[in-house]
């Protein structure tokens, strides 16, 4: 059972990235357009180089 | 679920049709550098990477992103007006329209939907860490493991309850303090009894804790608000840009000088200016000018209304031909356009308020609900006299009928529902609107601007001598009046002549010398030929030649794209349909006939147009009202549902349910047929959720219910629910 002092805080610091993740996800803006975004994945124009900002 | 009916628009549709400008009067000055356009016609990848080129490749463009959502396009360009982009998109193939930025200001900045988003995801990762420790729980942890788990999900839960069930809180205690019983109530009842039972629990070391129940409650239910809000939202927003298409404003004629102001700053006794093309602002008396008036959006007749110094005109009727000074004699809301509203408010009253499938739920719901705890509380009280037992069934019970089923119900539906029809072009703006729209026996179509364009076309051709076609464009061209336009279009492929002395007669026509001979395109009257105008179902405009006898030139008002196909779905689909219009007997009659509608009146003002709708209504009937003028307006208050088209008057489309955002009509037959298949899933939906509080409650109230019981049945129902709404998606 000692193992659970370690899995236990292992499992909350992972839920706690994945909330992290999310926060950073929505304030970056990044589900104002969910049409959008399903459209551009099959546009190949920035597949070989990111787009320049 | 409970504010499902509060619309995000104005309860009165007459009110914002009245002063057209109120709420621009005060409006500040278009932020610098970015402009936003409207793509109505976008829809695809190719489409986004087409827009976005054609914009990035014109020199001062910095920025362009396409939302696909909200059709639009932010274009970062300091310097550029849209008028300098719109032929760019044009050219690359794609339709726009400027949109003014601060009308849309409240829309784009969706602070309460990412808000809601926040307390969804918050929820979602705490239920998925209690999960964790829950299925230990379950699967046997014992003593100390499981009080050390136990607290563990407490420290998770209780912060997170507090945070994102704070919507609920929210709404429960505005209801109780307005003495009502919603829904959020019990939501939020239940939200606490489980925290605070569950700590006392894990105090006492006791077997369960409902931490997982309360958090799973608070995600399930964020969902179905969440996408409440989205609807929504997008219909608002859609909405909205239809009204930050049309930018009203007037030419001020003082101290010698012209001045644009806005249309709430006019005052009787103002002198304005209205050049041809223009809506007139507002009520006046023509001072100087003489030219032709197009009251279709008041009136419904199609055919143009001499104008001459001396007449008066109302606000909403277009100038077409020449340039008037007008005398206002009324502005805001003592204008016609004002008048109007007594109409529409009396019909909105007369049509009541309609009770929606999610209130009439709620309202069996909530009571019921409170009434099952409390007396599986007093039961168990009386039974055993264990408190602690007591409050732990009661809680259990108000955990299991907890409404994650129902909340999700309707929502779910009518986003699945709004989206396919946003997708075919037809925006809902209010929330009760499908399930009205599945009850409707009869369809009523207005004439003008809804069945047909309101944009004549040529249809006789052939009674013009090939010899005079050049001619006869030329004179077309010189003038921008509807009929001129329609002969210009129609003779597109003929060479045009070269005239002199082109003069346009405001009210008459166009005269011109071509060659030695004179020429003239006009009213009859005016070139002296007979004509009897009131038996004839077209409009009608003669072309004189010098020497030659006048050719007659038919035109007739071109149908909506879709409109035949509209009117056969409909009657196929078993609904009575018929033609309202202020038009003349003769136009009315004609058009029925084209399209096979047997039953029509001819010649009918606001008032009785609104009058037919009430006695089909006293016959038992339930209309949809599709219309687009303000002469249909108090129609379209006054009918159980209601269409218009994007080309109608502000106040036609703030009176109606839906609007349609394309040209084409055919979206009309696929809502009525989209509204029936949502209701009945609606109904699926509390089927469901009733048939699962059939099991679940008894279980409950006999104190069988253990936390893994009430998580299975809680997620299972919820999303039973939602893959059922799915069901409608295309």
């Amino acid at each position: 059972m000692e193992i659970l002092s370690i899995l236990i805080p292992v499992s909350l610091a992972l839920g706690a990235a994945g909330l992290a993740a999310f926060v950073w996800a929505l304030r970056s803006r990044q589900f104002e357009d969910p049409k959008g975004d399903a459209e551009r994945i099959l546009n190949n124009r920035w597949d070989d180089r990111p787009r320049p900002d | 679920m409970a504010d499902l009916t509060v619309s995000g628009f104005s309860a009165c549709p007459a009110c914002d049709a009245a002063p057209l400008a109120q709420r621009l009067a005060d409006r500040a000055e278009v932020a610098q550098g970015t402009l936003i356009l409207s793509l109505p016609t976008a829809h695809c990848a190719t489409c986004i990477a087409d827009v976005e080129a054609a914009l990035s490749g014109h020199p001062g463009v910095r920025h362009a992103r396409v939302n696909l959502t909200l059709r639009r396009v932010t274009v970062d360009a300091p310097g550029l007006k849209a008028d300098d982009l719109i032929p760019v998109l044009a050219r690359a193939g794609y339709e726009a329209h400027e949109l003014d930025p601060d009308a849309l200001a409240a829309t784009t900045a969706d602070r309460q939907g990412r808000d809601l988003l926040m307390r969804i995801g918050v929820s979602g990762f705490a239920m998925m860490n209690i999960m964790i420790l829950s299925v230990a729980v379950w699967s046997g942890a014992q003593d100390a493991t499981r009080d050390l788990f136990h607290w563990i999900s407490g420290a998770i839960a209780l912060p997170t309850v507090v945070f994102a069930g704070q919507p609920f809180f929210r709404s429960a205690w505005m209801s109780l303090r307005a003495g009502r019983l919603g829904m959020d109530v019990p939501i939020s009842l239940a939200l606490v009894l489980a925290s605070a039972i569950s700590v006392f629990e894990t105090m006492q070391s006791g077997h369960h804790a409902y931490f997982d129940a309360a958090v799973m409650l608070c995600f399930f239910l964020l969902i179905g608000r969440y996408l409440d809000h989205r609807t929504r939202a997008i219909a608002r927003s859609a909405a909205a840009e239809l009204t930050a298409l049309e930018v009203p404003r007037a030419t001020l004629l003082a101290d010698g000088a012209e001045r644009v102001v806005p249309v709430a700053a006019l005052r009787p006794g103002d002198l304005i200016r209205i050049r041809s093309g223009a809506r007139i602002p507002a009520d006046g008396r023509i001072v100087e000018g003489r030219s032709e008036i197009d009251r279709a959006l008041l009136t419904g007749e199609t055919l143009p209304v001499p104008a001459a110094p001396g007449q008066m005109l109302s606000a909403g009727e277009v100038n077409l031909t020449g340039p008037l000074t007008l005398r206002v004699t009324a502005a805001g809301r003592d204008s016609s356009l004002a008048r109007l509203t007594a109409l529409v408010e009396a019909a909105e009253a007369a049509r009541g308020r309609y009770t929606s499938l999610a209130e009439r739920a709620s309202r069996a719901y909530s009571p019921s609900v409170h009434l099952m705890a409390l007396c599986s509380f007093a039961g168990w009280m009386w039974a055993t006299g264990d408190l602690r037992l007591a409050v732990n069934i009661a809680a259990a019970v108000l955990i299991v009928t907890c409404p994650c089923a129902l909340g999700l119900a309707v929502p779910a539906v009518a986003t699945a529902a709004s989206g396919r029809l946003f997708r075919r072009g037809l925006l809902i703006k209010d929330g009760t609107a499908l399930e009205r729209l599945a009850e409707i026996d009869t369809v009523v179509f207005d004439k003008t601007g809804t069945l047909t364009l309101g944009s004549p076309v040529l249809v006789s051709l052939d009674s013009l001598p090939a010899d005079l076609r050049p001619a006869a464009r030329a004179m077309a061209e010189a003038s921008a009046h509807p009929l001129s336009r329609a002969l210009a279009q129609a003779l597109a492929d003929e060479p045009a002549a070269a005239l002199t002395d082109v003069v346009e007669h405001p009210g008459c026509g166009v005269a011109a010398r071509w060659g030695h001979r004179t020429l003239q395109l006009g009213r009859a009257e005016w070139l002296g030929a007979g004509d009897d105008e009131a038996d004839n179902p077209h409009s009608a405009t003669w072309f004189a030649v010098e020497g030659r006898e006048p050719v007659r030139l038919d035109f007739a008002d071109a149908l909506r794209p879709g409109a035949a196909d509209c009117v056969a779905r409909l009657r196929g689909a078993g609904l009575s349909v018929m033609v309202i219009s202020g038009d003349r007997q003769a136009a009315v009659a004609d058009l029925a006939g084209r399209l096979g509608i047997g039953a029509y009146h001819a010649g009918v003002d606001p008032r009785g147009k609104e009058a037919i709708i009430a006695d089909l209504s006293a016959e038992g009937r339930r209309v949809l009202m599709v219309g687009d003028g303000l002469n249909d307006t108090a129609a379209l208050a006054r009918a159980h549902a209601s269409i218009s088209p994007a080309s109608a008057l502000d106040a036609a489309r703030v009176a109606s349910d839906m609007v349609l955002t394309g040209v084409d009509l055919a979206p009309v037959a696929d809502a009525v047929a989209t509204a029936r298949c949502a209701t009945r899933r609606i109904r699926e939906n509390f089927a469901i959720s009733i048939a699962y509080n059939i099991v679940a409650v008894p279980l409950a109230v006999f104190g069988m219910v253990t936390p893994l019981i009430a998580a299975l049945a809680m997620s299972l129902s919820s999303i039973t629910v939602t893959l059922n709404a799915l069901r409608l998606r295309d």
